[in-house]
């Protein structure tokens, strides 16, 4: 089974590599970008065809190691 | 005061630590292997600084995975003294031993320097032989020190005298909220730092203001 899980900042926290990121796109001349957050994204392949179990582990998973709750969301998408 | 350092792959100013322990304690401290079990019974744990699996995932994330943090965390709730310095800071906030995380510098630059700290409390035993309000000189070198935490910790943290040091007179070097450099746990035996006071403790370093929170620390002992 696959599984994508996507990590991005939370709202109301500062990104200054999106910041970084948006001046750049509107440097190479692209208009009209109200803002850009950059995040992490991880595909992760899991044995077994049990998708809530694999979605019950990759939750684990994003508050154990893949994510820092702190300051992240996630969001577990499987195929 | 016995002491120990915990090693990661990547850490690089452990030997720094080191040789600032032994020469403020008079005793050799014991270097940890992360992949070790236990620590051995010290008075004080310094998780050192360096690029621990070279930042991979998030700066600390995964040496704060480590099989020794489990020990490290038990020993920090039974009272054990931690200290850690830099990437140190940024382990024991992924393990949840500190609050908030520490984000990329908002100058997204890498930032080797020398800025100013002023000790917000002397009520600590890691900041007793400062003055309060006391201004000192410190190296800082990192690329992730911008210290983040929402409005609510950071209230409790701001309240609760948790905030040992802060950047002062307009040196804060990465963004970090309210100039926060050093935060302590609600119990008072751990803090994170991101300067490094190990780099001020000879003449031949230029200074020997770093000095001050190990004497702070054998004086607490």
């Amino acid at each position: 089974m696959k599984a994508r899980v996507i990590v991005t900042l939370k709202n109301g926290v500062l990104d200054p590599q999106g910041k970084a990121i948006e001046g750049a796109l509107g440097g190479l001349g692209f208009d009209g970008i109200g803002s850009v957050r950059q995040g992490k994204v991880f595909d992760v392949e899991l044995d077994g065809s049990d998708a809530s179990a694999a979605k019950a582990k990759l939750e684990q998973m994003c508050e154990k190691l893949l994510a820092n709750t702190v300051i992240e969301n996630y969001a577990i998408e499987i195929e | 005061m016995k002491t120990a350092v915990i090693v990661f792959p990547g850490s690089n100013r452990d030997r720094d630590m080191f040789s600032a322990l032994e020469l403020i304690t008079g005793s050799r401290p014991q270097s940890v292997w992360h992949g070790e079990a236990t620590l051995p019974d010290v008075d004080l744990v310094v998780v050192p600084g360096g690029f621990s699996y070279g930042d991979y995932l998030r700066s600390g994330a995964i040496a704060a995975r480590s099989p020794i943090l489990k020990d490290l965390v038990s020993k920090a709730d039974a009272g054990v003294t931690v200290l850690g310095v830099c990437n140190g800071f940024q382990i024991l906030t992924e393990a949840g031993l500190l609050p908030g995380a520490l984000m990329r510098n908002a100058g997204l630059n890498f930032v080797c320097k020398e800025v100013l700290l002023e000790t917000v409390t002397d009520a600590t035993r890691f900041s007793g032989k400062f003055e309060k309000g006391q201004v000192w000189r410190c190296p800082v070198a990192h690329h992730d020190g911008n210290y983040f935490a929402d409005a609510e910790t950071l209230k409790a943290i701001e309240d609760s005298g948790q905030v040992v040091f802060r950047y002062a007179d307009g040196t804060n070097p990465n963004g970090s909220v309210n100039d926060i450099a050093g935060v302590m746990n609600a119990q008072g035996n751990v803090l994170g730092m991101m300067p490094h006071p190990e780099n001020l403790v000879e003449d031949l370093h230029g200074g020997l203001d770093g000095r001050l929170i190990f004497e702070s620390l054998l004086n607490a002992a």
